[in-house]
């Protein structure tokens, strides 16, 4: 390029900015060529970051979903009238729930009713039942209280007693035992989505280090010239440090866009599954933010790494 | 100690690469501010060994270095650049960054010495212009003849007028008219005080400075004909 060139590119660019693409550990990254640098690089970092926001947008919402769940039935026990005469039954039910109402620490309750139970077992047994066979199954009354602090032992335990007083046909409940092995196995998912978020990390750090190794290697003579001519690790270090984070940068950003899009599929695949717990998975606005920032780290954590290991290496030479 | 305008001093020092024995010994001598040395000796006598040790691409093995009134063995890494900026290298092979243009190769030690682009631009056009390569300011290396490279390498040795200018065969490139104008950029810069050290095996060169002081290197050792290297400079007749 000519100086006339140069010039008209300095008036283009404004003379700050290629002030700064020049500078050595500043514009450094013409010291160092950029074919050497850039390579497979940037999309190592792309595969890396959308495979982070991926898992960690899956742990996210499983913790959501758990959070959700958990809050809403936290402070849930169903009690069920288990007496086949319907009259009964139905007395029964209205007696438990006057009894359990005066408890202290009880907020709400609610006694299911007959349409919602047929409702909850119509997917396994079908509807039309009574009119087909002459007689309705006997299903258990269903009595939903809602206490203003969680479902503790002690709780569920003064509920059955004040239930059993009335009935002996009275089964009590707290909700969250029974789905406390899903909620296990959700949390195991969301340590396994946080592993795989740690694993990537350590990944992409490794990824980073062989290849400023390797471009270390590539440019040594460049690098002994500088130190030759008075210049210090740190400037040598912030070439290297620049370079792959322009890499890791532009890497990051087309990483991203990739893992929104499976992100968004994902979403909608879900959505259209209709499961309440699912459903609770949704993303918030914190949560989206929180993948904008995998990029940001992800190139923050190329640059620490690059000049680290460049420091390190130089540290080796006169 | 330092002896009034003594910038190198070199004590007892010996150089050995790996196990190898030694390339240097029993070298002792003192370069003075404003001299202009030669440093002669056959193919193999140590002359690029010894040039190392005085632009810090080596330690010594053994003895005592003393530069610029420091101790250049205990000095610690994070002190040699500023060191190294006050010495001036022109490498045998030139060693100019193969990507960068004339222009940007001779700016490299401003840049390095953190010297902002308005302040770099200037000189660096002077001194091409002064080394006669204005018109390949955007020359890369590889497109240079080696005279050209030779004159670049020179041009980015200088730009940061340093105390000492480290010339290794700096001639040997040239033909004798381009390598008689090389020597008389070298004896320009010496008179305007930078210390001069010019490694080479051309005999006829060393006549053609006259106020220059010899040091000749047999096997490793240190020979000193004028016995100015051991006692402050007397000018050659």
């Amino acid at each position: 390029m000519s100086r006339d060139a140069t010039t008209r590119r300095e008036r283009r660019l404004g003379p700050s900015m290629l002030h700064g693409m020049r500078r050595l550990g500043g514009g450094g990254a013409e010291l160092i060529p950029q074919g050497r640098m850039s390579g497979p690089m940037p999309w190592v970092i792309a595969i890396m970051v959308a495979l982070t926001a991926i898992a960690l947008a899956a742990g996210l919402s499983i913790g959501n979903a758990v959070s959700a769940a958990k809050a809403e039935i936290e402070g849930g026990v169903t009690i069920q009238i288990i007496e086949p005469r319907e009259d009964t039954r139905d007395r029964q039910t209205r007696d438990v729930a006057k009894a359990v109402q005066q408890l202290p620490g009880v907020s709400g309750l609610r006694i299911v009713p007959r349409e919602e139970l047929d409702s909850l077992i119509e997917p396994w047994l079908g509807s039309g039942i009574a009119e087909a066979t002459g007689s309705a199954i006997p299903v258990p009354a269903l009595i939903d209280v809602r206490l203003a602090t969680g479902a503790t032992p002690q709780r569920v335990e003064t509920i059955r007693a004040a239930a059993r007083k009335v009935t002996q046909a009275a089964r009590v409940d707290a909700q969250s035992s029974w789905l406390r092995p899903v909620f296990e196995a959700m949390v195991s998912l969301q340590i396994l989505a946080i592993a795989l978020v740690a694993l990537l990390t350590l990944a992409l750090a490794a990824a980073v280090l062989l290849a400023a190794r390797s471009a270390l290697g590539a440019n040594r003579d460049v690098i002994e010239i500088v130190h030759l001519l008075g210049g210090t690790d740190k400037q040598v270090a912030r070439v290297f440090q620049r370079s792959i984070g322009f890499d890791a940068a532009g890497g990051g950003a087309v990483g991203l866009a990739l893992a929104m899009v499976v992100i968004v599929l994902l979403a909608r695949r879900f959505e259209g599954l209709g499961a309440g717990l699912v459903d609770n998975g949704a993303l918030g606005w914190t949560d989206w933010l929180l993948l904008a920032l995998v990029p940001i780290l992800a190139t923050l954590l190329a640059m620490i790494t690059a000049r680290f290991t460049v420091l390190h290496a130089l540290r080796k030479m006169l | 100690m330092t002896a009034e305008g003594e910038i190198i001093h070199f004590d007892n020092v010996g150089l050995r690469y790996g196990t190898e024995r030694e390339v240097l010994s029993d070298l002792t001598f003192t370069l003075y501010a404003g001299r202009f040395y030669f440093l002669t000796g056959a193919s193999g006598a140590g002359k690029t060994s010894l040039l190392k040790l005085l632009y810090l691409a080596q330690r010594p093995s053994r003895g005592a270095v003393r530069m610029f009134g420091n101790d250049a063995i205990t000095l610690s890494r994070a002190s040699l650049p500023a060191l190294r900026r006050r010495i001036g290298v022109v490498f045998q092979d030139f060693r100019l960054v193969p990507h960068l243009s004339a222009f940007d190769n001779v700016a490299l030690p401003l840049r390095v010495a953190g010297h902002g682009e308005k302040d770099i631009a200037g000189p660096v056009r002077d001194i091409l212009e002064w080394v006669g390569l204005s018109e390949r300011i955007d020359a890369v290396p590889a497109t240079l003849s080696g005279g050209e490279q030779q004159r670049i390498a020179i041009a980015r040795a200088v730009i940061g007028r340093p105390a000492v200018l480290v010339a290794d065969e700096p001639t040997g490139n040239v033909d004798p008219e381009m390598a008689l104008k090389l020597l008389r950029l070298f004896e320009m810069l010496n008179r305007q005080g930078t210390t001069v050290v010019v490694a080479t095996h051309d005999l006829d060169l060393l006549r053609k400075v006259p106020d220059s002081l010899i040091m000749r290197l047999e096997r490793g050792r240190l020979a000193d004909p004028t016995g100015a290297l051991r006692h402050p400079p007397v000018r050659r007749t």
